[in-house]
């Protein structure tokens, strides 16, 4: 099997949101293979369907039309329970507002999806404690969301999405809400986690900081791709980049 | 600790929890959002005090004979007070759990990312809201009834306990708690829809 192997497969996707009698075209015939285990960042000026992208690949949302396969299935034709499933064991989240349950200690947070995959109480605990001691937060275990900072809460927000063992990190904008130097220690973290653990991280982003890490970079613009690069090429493009960063 | 690919890579069905994970959360958020829970519970503890305060007097009073119109009168009045004020709680019930939804749209949102099925949110909100009108009912009853006991101490002495019918005490308390929690329950009705219905992409939503 020396083949690539795609954990996603995008094809031929459109998403229009209606509004009223506007539709807007967020994604205008996207095509993306996403090769396991590598670390892919979307990048594009705002408004130009990065958050779309994620919601398509991370079947929080229907395409309008065209399909997304992950791990070879099609999207598609799962139902309510199944796209649960998914979304439970195959995917990771990481959002810009980090999202922790508020009510919850970070302990209780990164255990929440264990919960939902059924795992028992016990080994969730274990596992979470865990989890927290590779982000970096051993000794944080029973603080709230608010008892951290920013940086801290992402890295929960990380151990979390490593939860169930996904096959797959999707983030969005996973530094826009961070300084430049956590911003940089998270990205440090999900390089870190994508060549140890082998997961494959998808991150929408403006951040140029992430460039250095990425394998690949998608460039999206009004809803379509715009060129595709390896980071071995990158570096005659330093000139361009300035003009994405808005 | 290795690469951890999943082992099989069928979709299977995602599994319905026990409602003891459900119950478990709720309580969670009936405790960190204490003061704003207990502003729920208000509505119903006052609509059940005043409920039961009414239904109490006739209970403590001797029985007015058949013929006075009057006091049928009045009595009938007071059962259409009580059926309005008992709706205007249910209805505030309904705006304030609605509020709820509002405002945890990103953590309804996160908890379906998470793998939270449409039913689990469901179960989460009828179980906050049967939890704080079980409490707001069996306090309203006490509050209404201990008023009105006090008024008739003062007012008849010693003869109240005479006059009292413990059972039919017992049977109001057992009336005025599934009142409580059956309108609470209905009153949860629509916000729990709300609930269930909020996108899991809701999660990704950024107020500006
Ligand atoms: N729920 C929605 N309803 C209507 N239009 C939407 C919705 N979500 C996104 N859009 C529109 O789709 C287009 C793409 O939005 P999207 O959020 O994907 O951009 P983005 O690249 O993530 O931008 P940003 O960098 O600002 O996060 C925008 O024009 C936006 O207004
Ligand atoms: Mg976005």
């Amino acid at each position: 099997m020396n083949a690539t192997e795609y954990v996603v497969r995008v094809r031929d996707v459109v998403k229009e949101y209606e509004m009223g009698k506007l539709t807007v075209r967020a994604l205008a015939g996207v095509n993306l293979d996403i090769i396991r285990g590598e670390y892919l960042s979307i990048m594009g000026p705002s408004g130009s369907g990065k958050s779309t992208l994620f919601n398509m690949i991370g079947g929080l949302d229907k395409p309008t039309s065209g399909s997304v396969f992950i791990d070879d299935v099609d999207m598609a034709q799962l139902d309510a329970q199944e796209l649960a499933y998914l979304r439970c064991h195959r995917i990771g989240y990481i959002f810009q507002t980090f999202n922790l349950i508020p009510v919850m200690t970070a302990l209780e947070n990164i255990t929440l999806p264990m919960i939902f995959a059924g795992v028992t109480a016990d080994e969730a605990r274990e596992r979470g404690v865990e989890l927290l001691t590779l982000v970096g937060l051993g000794g944080r275990v029973q603080h709230k969301p608010t008892e951290l900072s920013g940086g801290q809460q992402q890295r929960v927000a990380i151990a979390r999405s490593l939860a169930n063992n996904p096959s797959i990190i999707l983030a969005d904008e996973p530094t826009g809400n961070l300084d430049l130097k956590t911003g940089k220690e998270i990205i440090e973290l999900l390089k870190r986690l994508q060549t140890e653990r082998n997961v494959t991280i998808i991150s929408a982003t403006h951040d140029l900081k992430m460039l250095d890490i990425s394998d690949r970079i998608v460039w999206i613009r009004d809803g379509r791709i715009e060129r595709l690069e390896r980071r071995e090429d990158l570096d005659l493009q330093v000139g361009e980049v300035e003009g994405v960063s808005g | 600790m290795n690469s951890t690919q999943p082992e099989s890579k069928t979709i299977r069905k995602q599994i319905k929890l026990p409602l003891s994970v459900a119950l478990r959360i709720s309580l969670q958020n009936i405790k960190i959002r204490f003061l704003r829970s207990m502003i729920t519970a208000a509505g119903i503890f006052l609509g059940i005090a005043f409920f039961v305060s009414v239904r109490a007097t006739s209970l403590m009073t001797p029985a007015t004979n058949p013929g006075d119109t009057a006091a049928i009168e009045a009595a009938n009045r007071q059962t259409w007070l009580v059926v309005m004020s008992l709706l205007m709680c249910t209805v505030g019930i309904t705006n304030s759990m609605l509020m709820a939804v509002t405002e945890r749209y990103k953590e309804i949102g996160t908890m379906k990312c998470l793998g939270a099925l449409d039913s689990f949110v469901v179960k989460l909100f009828f179980i906050e809201s049967s939890f704080l009108g079980f409490f707001a009912s069996v306090f309203g009853f006490l509050g209404g009834f201990l008023l009105v006991f006090l008024l008739n101490l003062i007012r008849q002495g010693g003869e109240v306990f005479s006059v009292i019918h413990w059972g039919a005490v017992f049977a109001l308390f057992g009336i005025s708690v599934s009142i409580g929690v059956a309108l609470t329950v209905v009153a949860t009705i629509l916000p729990a829809i709300r609930a269930a219905k909020m996108p899991a992409a809701a999660a990704l939503r950024v107020e500006v």
